[in-house]
């Protein structure tokens, strides 16, 4: 088989402005200009999105799962991060 | 296939084969109380070669049902009756690619690509749904297709929302939110129909007489026949057995014939008190290992089209790989980055 | 058919509106047949954006249903350019380049306008723009991709070149300045071809057959056998509701 080749790429959508893209799924073309087309029939055919990006799969680094735990796990004993940490007397507001 | 192994392995940053496994049982225990707890497994989680392979099969018969299944509907888009149907039909048909695509699309979450699918659907040692061996006679087979068989297939499909595999279970939520239309304009057409000019009536019952067991014929084989089932709800792939799921489409099925006025072709079917759900017939499980195995009225013409429209568009992908390949260098630098200023 | 008393306007919406419906149905047939899978989603696109022009341009002149499939083939008025069957993606994309090129300034000259079609014409050329880029897209893909595509391009370009003349033919109705819009167009398409690396084709667009042809009803042999699939169904149950 001499034919496609087309490389994978991953699909992002804004479904709204005031949100941020995330993930739809992914997609072949040859090229960015038709990855985004393909992108904008494919995954908006409902008026889902207002703004699309296209990445190659190939140009995503991720972090793997053999490091979740030094990757995540330090983060969560840190609840000096969070608001609920802090005890503030009843009353005081605008805090 | 060379060219789709090196693909893949330059996408293996993103979605990656499994890593060398020197504590199998370690991850073999994760893996097992993940999906004991109900939660998802994603493309680069460590997972057993079995479920991967099951669920690559799986997948890939799923897509490969949505793109054959274009072809018993797209059969009647140039005849379409009037305007408003034949734009509910492109609409429904396109659908079917877009599903077929993001199935594939989870399908290449776990190492296969594309190509490889599609070869293994054109030689056949991919199957399809063989629901999408029977011929579209009438304009009522779109309607009855429509309810049946995209009935059908939403009560198994909503099961797999919940499945397991996560990219696997993301593409199942849209294809179900896309496809509440399907049925809907299925049965609409047929309650056209069936409250329209005698012959029209005829036309629906004809439909629904040979579109009924068929689908009932989709949920699979008898549990007890059923090779994959067991394995496949332990890994809650699967989650309801198939005379389970065939059970709660016959009892959905037999109050909405009778509003649309049509009688279901059974004569055993009837109320059980004592179980409180419907008896039917026995289904002709000769005819469903027959179509399986290829003599079904169309296996031959659906793969044949596919292989044609695949064959006859090589020159087409070649061309703008060509293209992509001739002008890369110009496009490198050219577009602004996420962060930046957006392009239309 | 009904006795819709044939005003310049339905004689103008009936024209656009047999453009587009023709055109939907040529596109509808590619379903199950596309050279790969993301293309089936895209043409399918493009034939539901003209379906639904469609009716709304064969509802100003009447029912849209009755218009579609109860006239003769010598009633129909669209080009003939848009009945031309698929032919290879080629010949497709040829046509669509070239039509969508003239539907888009057509509709965008009559948004601008104080047409009655001005209305639909606002909301059409946002679509239309869109299929004209799918063909540019394509005509650039497959004139400068591999020799093959190169010459099944320069085939079609060249092959439906005869039919793009009767664009410019006046249609009553339509205000617009047709020597700038025949103009715009040569310009627009000459241009994606040469980038395509065609030539822009040398030969008659005006045949003496086909001036003016598809408007006065004139067709091609193949839109018969269209017109007879697309009506049959329909025609087969006089009177029925579906």
């Amino acid at each position: 088989m001499t034919d496609t080749d087309w490389p994978l790429w991953e699909v992002f959508v804004r479904s709204r402005r005031g949100l941020s893209h995330t993930h739809a799924g992914s997609l072949h073309a040859p090229d960015a200009e038709l990855a985004l087309r393909n992108a904008r029939d494919l995954y908006t055919r409902r008026g889902e999105g207002v703004s699309i990006w296209v990445v190659p799969s190939a140009a995503i680094t991720a972090s793997s799962p053999d490091e979740k735990d030094p990757f995540f796990e330090p983060a969560a004993d840190k609840p000096y991060r969070h608001p609920t940490f802090y005890e503030i007397p009843e009353g005081v507001k605008h805090l | 296939m060379a060219t789709a192994a090196a693909h893949r392995t330059a996408g293996a940053p993103a979605y990656g084969a499994p890593h060398a496994d020197p504590d199998g049982d370690a991850r073999q225990r994760a893996f097992d109380a993940a999906v004991a707890a109900d939660e998802r497994v994603e493309p680069r989680d460590w997972m057993p070669d079995a479920y991967r392979a099951t669920l690559v099969r799986q997948i890939a018969q799923h897509a490969h049902s949505e793109i054959i299944g274009m072809q018993p509907e797209a059969n009647w888009i140039t005849r379409a009756p009037s305007l408003r149907r034949k734009a509910i039909l492109m609409a429904k048909v396109q659908d079917e690619a877009g599903h077929g695509l993001y199935l594939y699309s989870a399908a290449e979450t776990l190492g296969v690509s594309r190509d490889e699918l599609l070869d293994k659907l054109h030689s056949g040692r991919q199957k399809y749904s063989s629901i999408f061996n029977y011929p579209t006679l009438t304009w009522a087979d779109v309607g009855a297709i429509g309810w049946l068989v995209d009935g059908a297939a939403i009560t198994n499909q909503v099961p797999l929302c919940r499945c397991s595999y996560g990219p696997y279970a993301r593409a199942m939520v849209r294809v179900c939110k896309e496809e509440s239309f399907h049925q809907r304009q299925g049965y609409e057409l047929l309650l056209a129909l069936s409250r329209g000019t005698s012959e029209q009536h005829a036309m629906a019952q004809d439909a629904v007489d040979r579109w009924w067991w068929p689908s009932l014929m989709m949920f699979g084989p008898p549990d007890d026949a059923s090779q994959h089932s067991a394995q496949s709800m332990a890994w809650k792939i699967k989650r309801h057995s198939n005379d389970e799921l065939r059970q709660r489409f016959v009892d959905i099925c037999v109050p909405q014939a009778e509003s649309l006025g049509l009688t279901l072709p059974d004569p055993d079917l009837k109320w059980n008190e004592e179980h409180g759900r419907h008896d039917f017939g026995a289904i002709d499980w000769t005819e469903f290992w027959d179509v399986l195995k290829g003599n079904g009225p169309c296996n031959e013409q659906r793969l044949t089209q596919r292989r044609r429209a695949h064959d006859e568009g090589a020159w087409v992908r070649e061309a703008a790989a060509a293209h992509a390949a001739k002008h890369a260098a110009k496009h490198t630098g050219k577009h602004t980055g996420p962060t930046g200023v957006e392009q239309a | 058919m009904t006795a819709t008393p044939v005003t310049v306007s339905a004689t103008a919406a009936l024209a656009l509106g047999d453009d587009a419906l023709v055109l939907s149905h040529r596109l509808g047939e590619w379903a199950g047949h596309a050279p790969v899978l993301e293309e089936e989603v895209a043409l399918a696109n493009i034939a539901l954006d003209l379906l639904g022009q469609a009716r709304v341009l064969l509802s100003m002149a009447g029912d849209e249903d009755e218009l579609a499939y109860l006239r003769e083939e010598r009633a129909f008025t669209n080009l003939q350019l848009v009945e031309q069957p698929n032919g290879d993606f080629a010949h497709t994309i040829a046509r669509q380049l070239y039509f969508s090129t003239y539907q888009h300034l057509l509709y965008g000259r009559l948004a601008a306008s104080e047409s009655e079609f001005a209305p639909l014409a606002g909301k059409a050329v946002k679509e239309v723009a869109y299929h004209r880029d799918h063909a540019e897209q394509w005509t650039l893909r497959l004139g400068d991709g591999t020799d093959v595509s190169h010459e099944r391009m320069r085939r079609a370009c060249e092959a439906l070149w005869r039919f793009t003349g009767e664009m410019f033919q006046p249609v009553a109705g339509l205000d617009v300045d047709r020597a700038a819009l025949e103009r715009d167009w040569l310009d627009s398409v000459s241009d994606v071809l040469r980038r395509a690396t065609l030539a822009p084709p040398e030969g008659p667009w005006t045949g003496a057959w086909s001036a003016g042809a598809g408007r006065q009803g004139l067709h091609t042999e193949p839109f018969g056998r269209m017109l007879a699939e697309m009506q049959h169904l329909h025609r087969s149950h006089p009177g029925a509701t579906w």
